[in-house]
């Protein structure tokens, strides 16, 4: 490898851009591997590591198109990388096929979606937060993604960390579903001493290699160990249905067994991967549900609805994916309405609704200006009175 | 019993994975002893068999991947090139093989050879071509004869055919070789130079698809394609590789040889020596 000639975590007070922080986010959770394809509103991403990988010993390879990123990031994974890309809706929608590949695989990486304005080429410059359900169901088969939901460049920097934990964790593609305006907005970013960010690095074979080792077999945590290519385990790796050995199969049992535990290895840990901020949700009667960019918005929203007297909170949304179904019932319990502020037509409300008999009030906008805090306020106070 | 020869190992057992057999190949096809060529080129090159790499795409040419004994990657339809070019950046001390068909390649996975290639990646790129979407039950596709009859060109082919050594030396690759499933001698000695080469390698190999192309096409079964190979093919190293095309007809000449072998600077991502 080549010779680091900087330091792998810029440790300090920074003012930074979203998808800079992002950027020193993966390298502070030991990404040593980008290949990816220019797209507004995330190009920064891929500019800065293109500077800063080679400084710190890894590699930057731009692709000719995202179907080719997404692959080159899984073969790179499987060579021992942490690897990641970024991209925007378009882009993102042509890493659908190699997401998928990597679900069945299990092949951890990190995917950073900057949302814009969709669909098609829609507002290539201007935000939205539309991909939610595309994170979802954007790639064919079931499967339980993960995905995180960056508020701030701060959050852009921390929850980069997190998706690169999530991903060696449940060896799975983890999402970074950031948007426009938290993607080009710039704060002040801390970034803590090495020694201070919790990394994790995906289990590994605890014995040499032999003939009877089973490459898909999964103990109780229902996620295998992983080796990496040339290390003499002569796996075999396909997206085609595959029985422990790795095998391909098309025995409908071994199908229903192996695609139960992709998905149950995410959801029976999913209250360990949910993350969530509430604010003033313990007496309010209307709780609104946020998340990105949109949050900042919502914030005010409730600061300025509680200086009204109305008993307002906000619940936050830091991970999308798995939906944190058990907050929202939990929260039916106390709250009398809920209000569902996005920059899309609906996409959180509707799986909001799934888990609540209270009403819920949508407050959306399909995206290419920053939500402000009067229509979520107005809102409110509707539901309020 | 009496005459029944038992064999009771083969020089490659080793490197294949004896659970998975027997193939899903058709009889008839090329695509075993095409394999077999690499086997036996893995086997004998410098590089440690544990760092061999397979990356295959789709299609029965992206079975290989499943039956030899190295890690092996069966990757989606058309992204075996970007999958292994992000291994190979990733780690640069494995030596990765790309084994796929035609279509795989050069229909929906064009775009990663052309820029694999102008990149100057250090791959392999081995290509069975049998001018045909085999597993999906004879399609045509972009090696297809102009012509040649498929299940869906029922009145004849009505685009031109890729001439695909004259692409990929178009594009630098550093050696580009025309062999067929008949000629394995050949085959092997240029999969084990193609191995010694650092760089953007390419080797076209002809098989039989008598199910998907062959009968269909006035050709007949895999030994009849065989015996046109002997027939029809020249060995001409030399070759303008611009009128290298292949049609499939009885009376036309199939150029075959080592046409490029050629250095060139071999990508390294940016940050110097790696």
């Amino acid at each position: 490898m080549a010779v680091a000639t900087a330091e792998r975590v810029l440790t300090g007070q920074h003012f930074m851009n979203g998808d800079t922080a992002c950027a020193e986010g993966a390298l502070a959770a030991g990404c040593s591997f980008f290949a990816g394809y220019p797209i507004t509103p995330s190009t920064e991403i891929a500019e800065r590591l293109a500077r800063r990988l080679p400084e710190i010993g890894g590699c930057y390879v731009q692709m000719e198109d995202e179907l080719g990123s997404m692959a080159a990031v899984l073969g790179a994974s499987w060579a021992g990388a942490k690897a990641m890309s970024a991209t925007s809706g378009p882009g993102f929608t042509l890493m659908m096929e190699n997401i998928g590949l990597g679900v069945m695989t299990e092949t951890p990486c990190v995917v950073v979606d900057v949302q814009r304005g969709g669909p098609s080429t829609g507002l290539p410059t201007l935000v939205s937060q539309a991909d939610v359900m595309q994170a979802k169901w954007g790639s064919h088969g079931d499967f339980e993604p993960i995905a995180y939901s960056p508020s701030s460049p701060q959050e852009m920097f921390d929850l980069t960390i997190k998706a690169f934990n999530a991903a060696e964790r449940f060896r799975t593609p983890v999402f970074v579903l950031a948007d426009e305006v938290v993607g080009h907005m710039t704060e002040r970013v801390t970034i803590p001493a090495p020694g201070e960010i919790e990394t994790v690095d995906r289990k590994r074979p605890s014995k040499p290699p032999n003939d009877g080792w089973l490459p898909y077999a999964a103990g109780r945590d229902l996620v295998p160990a992983m080796p990496r290519a040339g290390d003499g385990y002569n796996i075999h790796v396909t997206g085609l249905t595959h029985d422990e050995r790795g095998y391909p199969t098309n025995d409908a049992q071994v199908h229903d067994k192996l695609v139960r535990r992709l998905s149950r290895k995410v959801l029976a840990r999913s209250s360990e991967i949910c993350e969530f901020e509430k604010l003033y949700t313990d007496d309010a009667d209307i709780v609104v549900i946020a998340y990105g960019a949109t949050a900042r918005a919502a914030r005010q929203a409730v600061l300025a609805a509680r200086e009204r007297g109305i008993r307002a909170g906000m619940f936050r949304m830091i991970t999308l994916w798995p939906f944190p179904r058990g907050v929202v019932k939990e929260l039916t319990n106390t709250v009398k309405r809920f209000v569902v502020a996005e920059m899309n037509l609906g996409q959180v409300a509707r799986e909001v609704e799934r888990y609540t008999r209270r009403p819920v009030s949508w407050v959306t906008h399909a995206g290419g200006a920053m939500f402000a805090p009067e229509p979520v306020l107005r809102s409110i106070m509707e539901t309020a009175s | 019993m009496s005459g029944e020869i038992v064999v009771e190992a083969h020089p490659l057992d080793g490197l294949l994975r004896a659970d998975r057999l027997p193939h899903i190949w058709c009889p008839g096809c090329g695509l075993g002893s095409t394999m077999a060529c690499l086997a036996n080129a893995m086997v004998d090159s410098p590089v440690p068999i544990n760092q061999h790499v397979v990356v295959s795409g789709i299609g029965c040419s992206g079975r290989v991947a499943g039956y030899l004994k190295v890690d092996s990657f069966h990757t989606t339809h058309g992204r075996a090139i970007p999958f292994a070019t992000g291994m190979k950046l990733a780690n640069p001390d494995l030596h990765v093989t790309v084994f796929s068909g035609d279509g795989d390649l050069f229909a929906i996975g064009g775009n990663h050879f052309i820029h694999a290639a102008r990149r100057n990646i250090d791959l392999n790129v081995i290509c069975v071509n049998n001018f045909n979407y085999g597993m999906t039950g004879g399609q045509a596709g972009p090696t297809t004869p102009t012509g040649a009859r498929s299940t869906t060109t029922p009145q004849g082919n009505a685009e031109p055919a890729f001439n695909l050594p004259h692409l990929a030396a178009s594009l630098g690759a550093v050696f580009v070789a025309r062999w067929t499933s008949l000629h394995v001698r050949q085959l092997e000695v240029a999969m084990r130079r193609a191995m010694e080469k650092e760089g953007f390698t390419f080797i076209e190999v002809l098989s039989p698809c008598p199910v998907g192309f062959g009968k269909s096409n006035d050709i007949g079964e895999g030994l009849d394609e065989m015996w046109m190979y002997r027939k029809n093919c020249e060995i001409d190293p030399g070759v303008d590789l611009s009128r290298a095309g292949i049609d499939m007809k009885h009376e036309s000449t199939i150029a075959l040889g080592n046409f490029v072998d050629i250095e060139r600077p071999v990508f390294r991502p940016a940050g110097g020596e790696r």
